[in-house]
């Protein structure tokens, strides 16, 4: 699947051969049923004003525009991936090819190995390597070359050799209606690797800056796009180069009474959190974007708890064993004395992600709100 | 045991096969391959693990071309008429026109689900327009007790084997009546009763399970076989090559049946692979490769009987690669006209289309005219309609099908998320579609 493409425009039909178009026809029924919208709310960012000159794109046009300074800029760097060379099923490669030939944006065989076996390769000899897994479901045929080989190129060879200039881009999270293999958030697998960058962008202006930190990162990075957010989040985007720093979390609205933490989609939805907090409880809420999940900014997450002594993080994973538990277990270690409820954790159930059943499985706003409103009566 | 000394101990077991006395391997048949020019000393008489091959002084490159491209077996030309006679399977007029039905069926599913997805009433479609003739084709050689991994495309084999239209709308609607209970997307089918191991996403990982699951119908000897389907892009991934290999050396009862319809998504076979297409492989694993037309529902009947035949009879494996072209989109995500042409695409809708070519083999035999195609469209049409309504008007499952079928039994921390999830639902209870859902057990 892809995200909400323009309908096709063309419609062949199976037997025109015999008795002309249209043979077998088209569904006539004139009831149309409104897709289910999103709940999502997206609040754009505003872009520092030392960033410079902005347009107006959405999230993956700003990745294209990070590649392109990349493509740009780096000449030994390539992007590819499947289908990455007529512009990729998400449209976050659009033109790259035409702009800088297909010996640099182009299509591989169907093979997440293969992908990430390359790019290791590719860094290995100094090139700079963007490769896409076409869905983050999709990267555990990678699994070995991700955590046995990038991340411990360099521990292994006394760095002699690393795999530095190698970005993994990989679409993640809940659309609506992704089922079990076009939804997973696979963050924490990776986290167990010591050697890989992990990072989750929230919007376009993210996105840019921080893809464009992790290709120059000389370590290997995996950059999870939230794919919902591909279209649905628009904002000013600064045109030209400009990086944000990676292992570094970012405190988005400044509260006194509870810590809500979460990355990726999930920050929008604490934002919706923060604010029903204040209207219907009078709470004030500081909202915390991890950004970078491994290595995770503690120091930001630890110095706001101590203010406001709750803390709530929340994402799209199971519970058990999600990046939460991480956060939870370093928070009570930490800041033990500054707490005034347990540290809670709103998750997805450990179960795989389900079809039909998504509303119910998601850490939505009224599960977390109701999270918070039971940490505020402890 | 380490690695290294595991790496060891391999090579010490290796070192002593190769010294072993020559003369326990002088009478190798191997031996009798060898011309008499070519005759070796005694002393070159071993051979190297794994390899029958004479020694050359001659250095040659092995060109991959050198050999002319594999054929394509085919009984009916693009207007439906029988080439060679002997290859006719000689169906009777009522097993073609169930073949036909189902073809034309279908068909006519696909475009009434692809119809919908369009105006938002079920989330996500995949059509099978072009390669109705390789599903219904093989299907229709296969015993039915034969059991099937497919990958996402081969929905015809299904209905052929008895899968209503029904069971089809109610899984796509992901309803009450979906035996797969909801949780997957729309055309991700399973069925017990049709011996149809239930779909995954993720590509090729069905091929290594085909070959485990035919090892125990081996072990078995319960006379059936497996049937494996996949696409010309999934024979890129790594369980493609495993699954051969393991095939092969364990010498399972397996079809391996490739779909080649020309894309994987928008990614044409030239950046797929350069060799001559997924049939080339075949020798290279050991295993017994035909390639077939699969827009001839005959040709792709005729082979896979001949498969089967062999792959029961001999307990080995057999690759399939049917030659077919993706009509439709790669899904309702996808819009083929980004990367391919009308006129490319119609040249597949227009001269050498599956449906078209039994349609006009039976037109030739005075089997089917006009008026039964009219009659039939209309009636196909009637029968999709009305069990698409039927699945529409079906509620979800009850939310708390979510929790079960991770483990056999739930265990005490699902219990305990589930009960949470109930609770929750009840005090928001506004904010959630229980509309929508059967209701959860009080």
């Amino acid at each position: 699947m892809g995200s909400a493409r323009i309908p096709g425009q063309l419609l062949f039909h199976a037997n025109k051969l015999l008795f002309g178009r249209n043979a077998w026809g088209t569904a006539a029924s004139t009831c149309l049923v409104a897709k289910k919208s999103s709940t999502l709310a997206y609040q754009p960012d505003i872009s520092p004003a030392e960033f410079g000159e902005t347009t107006r794109m959405n999230l993956f046009q700003s990745l294209t525009s990070a590649m392109d300074i990349v493509l740009q800029d780096d000449p030994t760097s390539v992007v590819f991936g499947e289908d990455v060379a007529f512009g990729g099923v998400f449209r976050c490669t659009v033109g790259l090819k035409e702009k800088y030939g297909k010996d640099r944006v182009f299509n591989t065989p169907l093979s997440e190995q293969g992908i990430v076996g390359f790019g290791i390769g590719i860094a290995v000899a100094g090139a700079t390597a963007v490769a896409e897994i076409q869905f983050a479901d999709y990267i555990f045929p990678a699994f070995d070359q991700l955590v046995n080989e990038a991340a411990k190129y360099r521990y292994r060879s006394g760095d002699l050799f690393n795999v530095g200039k190698l970005t993994i881009r990989s679409p993640c999270g809940a659309v609506g209606h992704g089922g079990l293999y076009h939804s997973q958030m696979p963050e924490s697998f990776f986290v167990h690797a010591p050697g890989l960058k992990v990072v989750i962008p929230r919007g376009p202006i993210q996105a840019k800056g921080l893809l464009l930190s992790c290709i120059r990162d000389q370590n290997p990075c995996i950059f999870l796009e939230p794919k919902i957010l591909y279209r649905s989040a628009v904002e000013e985007v600064p045109v030209g180069d400009y990086v944000l720093p990676l292992g570094k979390a970012e405190v988005i609205m400044e509260g006194s009474d509870v810590t809500l933490l979460g990355w990726g989609t999930q920050v929008h939805v604490l934002r919706q959190v923060a604010d029903l907090a204040h209207d219907k409880l009078n709470i004030s809420c500081e909202l915390i974007d991890l950004r970078t999940i491994l290595p995770w900014d503690s120091a930001t997450v630890i110095e706001s708890v101590k203010k406001t002594g709750r803390l709530l993080v929340s994402h799209e994973a199971p519970i058990t064993g999600g990046f939460g538990a991480e956060i939870a277990s370093t928070i009570q270690e930490e800041c033990f004395l500054h707490l005034e409820a347990p540290v809670q954790r709103v998750c997805g159930y450990d179960t795989p992600f389900p079809h039909v059943y998504e509303a119910f499985y998601l850490p939505d706003k009224w599960r977390c709100f109701e999270a918070l409103k039971k940490m505020i009566n402890y | 045991m380490s690695v290294a000394s595991r790496c060891l101990w391999r090579s010490i077991g290796t070192f002593a096969k190769h010294a072993r006395p020559s003369r326990l391997v002088s009478s190798n048949n191997n031996a009798r391959n060898f011309s008499v020019s070519s005759r070796v000393s005694a002393l070159d008489d071993h051979f190297f693990p794994g390899t029958k091959c004479r020694y050359t002084q001659k250095l040659e490159v092995l060109e991959p071309d050198q050999k002319d491209p594999i054929p394509v077996y085919r009984v009916m030309d693009n207007k439906g008429n029988v080439i060679d006679a002997d290859e006719d399977p000689q169906f009777d007029k009522e097993t073609c026109l169930k073949m036909y039905r189902c073809m034309t069926l279908l068909n006519t599913m696909d475009r009434i689900l692809y119809e919908s997805q369009r105006q938002g009433r079920i989330s996500f479609y995949m059509t099978n327009y072009g390669e109705e003739g390789t599903q219904i084709g093989s299907a229709a050689a296969l015993d039915p007790n034969d059991l099937i991994f497919a990958q996402y495309r081969e929905s015809g084999v299904l209905m052929w084997r008895g899968f209503t239209l029904d069971n089809f709308m109610d899984q796509c609607y992901g309803n009450v009546s979906d035996v797969g209970k909801g949780r997957q997307m729309p055309v991700h089918y399973g069925s017990t009763d049709f011996h149809f191991v239930t779909i995954s996403s993720p590509l090729a990982t069905q091929l290594p399970q085909a070959a485990g699951a035919a090892y125990a119908f081996k072990r078995a000897q319960n006379g059936q076989v497996v049937m494996c389907y996949f696409g010309d892009g999934a024979a890129s991934e790594g369980d493609f090559h495993g699954a051969l290999n393991f095939a092969a050396t364990l010498e399972c009862p397996v079809i391996f049946f490739c779909r080649n319809n020309g894309y994987a998504i928008s990614t044409p076979t030239h950046d797929q692979y350069r060799g001559d297409g997924i049939a080339s492989r075949g020798a290279g694993y050991g295993i017994a490769t035909i390639r077939v037309d699969g827009n001839d529902v005959m040709a792709v009947y005729n082979v896979t009987k001949v498969a089967r035949q062999i792959s029961l009879a001999q307990s080995r494996p057999v690759l399939v690669e049917a030659m077919t072209y993706r009509i439709g989109h790669h899904s309702t995500s996808d819009d083929s006209s980004a990367y391919r042409t009308d006129s490319e695409v119609s040249y597949w809708v227009k001269e050498d289309h599956p449906i078209g070519r039994l349609g006009f083999y039976m037109m030739n035999r005075g089997w089917w005219t006009e008026q039964d195609e009219k009659n039939w469209k209309n009636e196909s049409r009637k029968q999709v309609l009305e069990a698409f309504s039927r699945a529409e008007k079906k509620l979800k499952p009850n939310p708390e099908l979510m929790f079960t079928d991770v483990y056999d039994e739930m265990t005490p921390e699902l219990k305990k998320q589930l009960s949470s999830m109930k609770e929750h639902v009840q005090l928001y209870k506004e904010n959630y579609p229980l509309g929508n859902f059967e209701s959860m057990d009080k």
